[in-house]
């Protein structure tokens, strides 16, 4: 059964945005827009959390922050880059602390253009999130009866 | 008719997460309409709750399963006692039991957020556990039974002698579901400044499980509030409805408070009941001499 | 009568030989050997008596009460040396006039100085047998190692372990002696003998703390022995109707309002000895002493000498205003010192006082008194000594290793000496979980305060309520930080003493079987004896009784899930907001440099620190016991 697309817990991280595509995202929350009618929650805990979201690019400080919070999110998982700036460093990629897009450091699954990105946009991100999260969630399932599969065969050989 | 504690016992077991679970998605679909949003879909809890089980299973530590199991299994045991028909007492301390495990969960992670979490949700426990225990006496006082199967069977109106009783275990029903302005160890709401507090280390299956012990909790909780109008059982259902959308609107109106406001709520609570109950054991008394 | 005396004079005898024994070995054996005898024939008594309800023995009388005013005159010169050495008057001067009152006594009411019968066995004086000889034995068992290692680790404190042991077996006869006299002089010698021991082995390391605590302790039991006495000129005074000094006569007499004031007295007696407020200073301080002592004076001997005697004279008590006051002192004291714990980090002093809090709890049983009532006083009796002794104990382990009794560095003890922090766990849960001991005496004391005369009970329930929650509180974030999953840290349970085990498993099991077995205590001691009291017995209901033990069940089998967890799960740190982390809790910080994340544990002393809480506490408790006497006197 696929609850996965149902119910994502996001995890917004600022980068170094510029605030604009936050304000968009937390748009998303309001009553105009209201994600939560997708089962969206944006929960504050990378441990509880499906689709990684994050404004704005990498820089030199926070290049270990965004890779730590991408380890501790439980598979499957995705990352949705907001805006110009997560997809490429946007304006402030000539700076001289800025690295690059968030694909510099950990794999981005989706891109939302923008700058800032519109809400309509960010929740078309997500929606198209959703669809790779069960691609990926499908293919850990699989993985893991393999995996499965190939214990009991090896069991039952031993026992044999 | 020896058996029917066991169908009750059952029943919860079964039922309680069905219930609870649909009590949470109404929660939220009305806590949206509050807030002028559309809300997820009633269903939304098991949805959650469904996704979590299919996540990878992490830890920090391996204990920190076994303590939330526990913690799972001890709630859903505290339940099935109450729907049996229970003594009150042993079932309010089975409870307790229950969050213990809980907070040990927290504390064997190691994790600084948890940590605070668990800390809070000792607080809430000790804020909560007076008015928990007077509520049960103030129950025996009207009905001469710790028992549950006693209690709600009974045909005095409760509530006319118990409103303090019924205000304090009110104060406290809001700690209890974690609703602001009491829900300091974690809650529902986004972003705190301690993460997710006591659940912030947990994830997958072990947070789901937590979740629903929080469903049987709800249900039992409710059950309790039940007890008050227990004899009239229409006005008992409808009391409790209404009881829960005060918690849903109290939950939507206030700001979480710090603990020690926290803590002074709940032990205030139990000033009113004992309040109360010395009111109460004064008129039975006159009453037991007048008759005598 | 054998076994009485036997247990009476044996461990005298060990006491005697033990003067002798130099080797730790050899004292090891002696210890063990005996320990095993006194263990022994304690079970035995229990075989022998338990369902034969009171028996009384006439034993010899006069030259032994002669002896005993001899040694009391002694101790009394003894008391008044120390005090001279040590300048501490109050001491000298409540020696002096208690021999004074002795001497009162004996020269006034020779006549009505005498018993029929000087000992005798009940059930519930096979219950404190039982805790005495095994419990205390198997602290002894566990002194003669940890005192060898105590003094390694203390070089400047004088080596007088073969006094050391010789108290010790003292006062395990001393609490025979106490228990089995129905002889009111007798007990009133033993319960001397009790304080004068718990005074040598609190003074034992010499040092100024530890000689200004032991007088405290002597001193704060001598005003309850004097009170004891005037006690007993009353009693003999007044000998035609109220009994006199034989405590079966006493306990029946006809007249409640004459033994009402000697009860109060002897009440206010127990309550010095249990360490209730205001006198709780002195148990406090008694933790200078080697751990053993601390667990001996809590669990086994000394304060349940105290409680012993309050729920003894818990049927006087028993609905008279008197007794609510005494009650009313004891629930105080549970609410006031559970609530203090909260702010203390030193284990010892959390431990000492949740014991303050649970004898209060008992007192508060033992002054109302109503039968649902005593059986719950000797349930949390039975309980508290087993749990309170294993933490003791364990407490003393983990010293020794850690080198340290401060809770926050029982961190991750899980981790650094897994088998005790088992146990240690399983006695904490003994303190305060269902569905171990402590909690199903709440439990019925709750459901026992219930029944009691209206304004009376609820103040004690509210007590009690407040209490409980508390007490959850404290004792859960101990648990908390025992069973943390700390990283990169070396085991360090080895080095300690293989013996020592021995008596720390045996006293694990006992808090399990105590759950397991409680019905069946219950049932062939407890019940019994309060039906001989009271012609009525509690007993709990079937139905929750199967609860428990199935709850019981469950927390046992619940551990074999660990095996379920064992493989797959992933294993990440814990979260630190985005930095990157090591599992021992060091992060990237801020200018490069690592640092370390540390949890601490709240302890609210702003709320519930010692020197906010302790003097409205005591203050309270005074005037309650102040009013017990004025109460009593009143009656008459
Ligand atoms: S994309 Fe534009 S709005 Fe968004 S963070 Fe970058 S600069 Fe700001």
């Amino acid at each position: 059964m696929a609850f996965l697309k149902r119910s994502p817990w996001i995890l917004h991280y600022d980068a170094s945005s510029c605030n604009g595509c936050d304000i968009e995202v937390l748009a998303c929350l309001t009553p105009l827009y209201d994600v939560e009618r997708f089962g969206i929650i944006n929960t504050g805990n990378p441990k509880h959390a499906d689709i990684l979201l994050i404004t704005g690019g990498i820089n030199a400080q926070n290049r270990e922050v965004v890779e730590n919070i991408y380890e501790q999110i439980p598979e499957p998982k995705v990352v949705v880059a907001v805006g110009a700036c997560a997809a490429t460093g946007g304006v402030f990629r000539e700076c001289y602390n800025i690295v690059g897009g968030i694909d510099k450091v950990i794999p981005v699954d989706v891109y939302v253009p923008g700058c800032a990105a519109r809400p309509e946009q960010i929740i078309d991100g997500v929606v198209t999130a959703l669809s790779i999260l069960e691609e990926k969630r499908a293919k850990m399932t699989g993985a893991a009866r393999i995996k499965e599969d190939a214990r009991h065969a090896e069991q039952a050989g031993e026992s044999t | 008719m020896t058996w029917t504690w066991l169908i009750g016992a059952v029943l919860f077991l079964v039922l309680a997460p069905v219930v609870g679970g649909l009590i949470a998605g109404v929660d939220r679909k009305i806590t949206a309409r509050m807030q002028g949003r559309v809300g997820p879909p009633l269903l939304q809890p098991f949805y959650d709750v469904g996704k979590l089980f299919e996540k990878e299973s992490v830890v920090v530590t391996t204990a920190q399963n076994f303590y939330v199991l526990a913690y799972l299994i001890f709630i859903a045991l505290s339940g099935a006692l109450f729907f049996a028909g229970g003594d009150l007492l042993l079932i309010i301390f089975a409870f307790t039991l229950a969050h213990v495990f809980l907070v040990l969960g927290a504390y064997a992670v190691h994790s600084p957020y948890s940590h605070i979490g668990a800390e809070r949700e000792l607080i809430q426990l000790m804020a909560y556990e007076p008015m928990i225990i007077l509520a049960a006496v103030g129950l025996y006082m009207i009905t001469n039974s710790f028992y549950v199967a006693d209690i709600a069977v009974t045909t005095i109106p409760a509530i006319l002698y118990l409103p303090g009783v019924f205000l304090g275990f009110a104060t406290i029903l809001t700690i209890k579901l974690r609703k602001s302005p009491f829900d300091i160890s974690t809650s529902h709401h986004a972003h705190q400044e301690i993460v997710k507090g006591i659940t912030t280390e947990f994830s997958g299956s072990t947070l789901a499980q937590v979740e629903i012990a929080h469903w049987y909790e709800n249900v039992f909780l409710l059950g309790f509030v039940y007890l008050f109008f227990a004899w009239n059982p229409v006005i008992g259902i409808i009391a409790v409805v209404v009881t829960y959308l005060a918690e849903i609107f109290i939950d939507n109106v206030t700001a979480r408070v710090r603990w020690q406001a926290a803590l002074k709520s709940g032990w205030f609570a139990a000033v009113i009941g004992i309040v109360n109950l010395a009111i109460l054991a004064y008129i039975l008394g006159y009453m037991m001499t007048g008759g005598a | 009568m054998q076994t009485l005396l036997f247990l009476i004079l044996f461990p005298i005898l060990v006491a005697c030989l033990l003067l002798f024994v130099k080797r730790t070995t050899l004292r090891y054996a002696v210890v063990a050997l005996s320990a095993l005898a006194i263990g022994g024939a304690s079970i035995y008594l229990l075989m022998r008596y338990a369902l034969e309800g009171a028996v009384y023995f006439a034993a010899p009388s006069e030259t032994v009460s002669l002896a005993m005013v001899a040694i009391e005159m002694g101790l009394a010169l003894f008391i008044i040396y120390m005090g001279a050495k040590f300048r501490n008057y109050p001491a000298i001067a409540l020696a002096v006039i208690q021999a004074a009152l002795v001497v009162y006594l004996e020269a006034t009411f020779s006549g009505s100085l005498h018993a029929v019968n000087n000992l005798f066995i009940d059930q519930f004086s096979i219950i404190m047998a039982l805790i005495i000889g095994i419990i205390g034995s198997l602290i002894a068992v566990y002194a003669v190692r940890y005192m060898e290692t105590y003094h390694h680790h203390h070089p400047e404190v004088r080596n007088r372990q073969k006094m050391f042991f010789f108290v010790i077996f003292v006062f395990l006869a001393a609490m025979f002696g106490l228990v089995f006299s129905n002889n009111l002089m007798w007990v009133f010698f033993f319960w001397e003998i009790t304080t004068i021991t718990s005074f040598l082995l609190i003074g034992y390391s010499e040092t100024e703390e530890a000689t200004n605590n032991a007088f405290r302790a002597l001193v704060m039991n001598l005003l309850g022995g004097v009170a004891f006495v005037v006690a007993l000129i009353i009693l003999a005074a007044t000998e035609a109707t109220s009994g006199g000094i034989d405590l079966a006569r006493v306990l029946a007499s006809s007249d409640a309002a004459i033994i009402l004031l000697p009860a109060a007295l002897i009440g206010f007696a127990g309550i010095t000895k249990a360490a209730l407020m205001p006198f709780s200073s002195w148990l406090l301080g008694a933790m200078v002493a080697p751990t053993p002592v601390s667990a001996l004076l809590h669990s086994s001997t000394m304060v349940k000498a105290g409680v012993y005697i309050l729920v003894r004279f818990s049927p006087v008590f028993a609905g008279t205003l008197a007794g609510f006051s005494i009650g009313l002192v004891g629930a105080v004291t549970f609410v006031v010192a559970s609530a203090i714990a909260i702010s203390q980090n030193n284990a010892k002093l959390v431990l000492a006082y949740s014991t303050i809090a649970n004898l209060g709890l008992i007192a508060a049983c033992a002054g109302v008194g109503t039968y649902m009532l005593v059986w719950a006083a000797i349930l949390l009796i039975i309980f508290h000594a087993v749990a309170k002794a294993l933490l003791f104990l364990g407490t003393g382990a983990i010293e020794h290793r850690i080198g340290s009794r401060d809770i926050e560095d029982m961190e991750g003890l899980i981790v650094r000496m897994p088998r005790m922090a088992v146990m240690m766990f399983i006695g904490i849960a003994g303190m305060f979980l269902a569905p171990f001991g402590m909690l199903i005496s709440k439990w019925a004391a709750i459901e026992a305060f219930v029944q009691v005369q209206a304004p009376f009970g609820l103040i004690f329930i509210a007590l009690l309520a407040y209490g409980s929650a508390i007490t959850v509180f404290f004792w859960a974030k101990w648990m908390g930080k025992l069973v943390a999953v700390t990283r990169n840290q070396e085991r360090v349970e080895k080095g300690f003493f293989e013996e020592s085990w021995g008596p720390l498993y045996i006293i694990t099991g006992l808090v399990i079987a105590a759950v397991l077995l409680f019905p069946v205590i219950s049932s062939i001691l407890i019940e019994p004896y309060v039906l001989a009291i009271y012609g009525v017995t509690a007993l709990m209901a079937q139905a929750n009784v199967a609860i428990m033990l199935l709850m019981m069940a469950l927390l046992l089998i619940l551990p074999v899930s660990f095996l379920l967890f064992r493989r797959s799960a992933k294993r990440l740190p814990a979260y630190m907001g985005g930095r990157p982390a090591t599992p021992d809790l060091h992060f990237a910080g801020s200018l490069g440099l690592t640092r370390e994340a540390q949890t601490r544990n709240y302890y609210l002393a702003e709320y519930f620190g010692e020197a906010k809480l302790f003097l409205p506490g005591a203050v309270v408790c005074t005037v309650l016991i102040l009013a017990s006497w004025v109460l009593a006197g009143v009656a008459l």
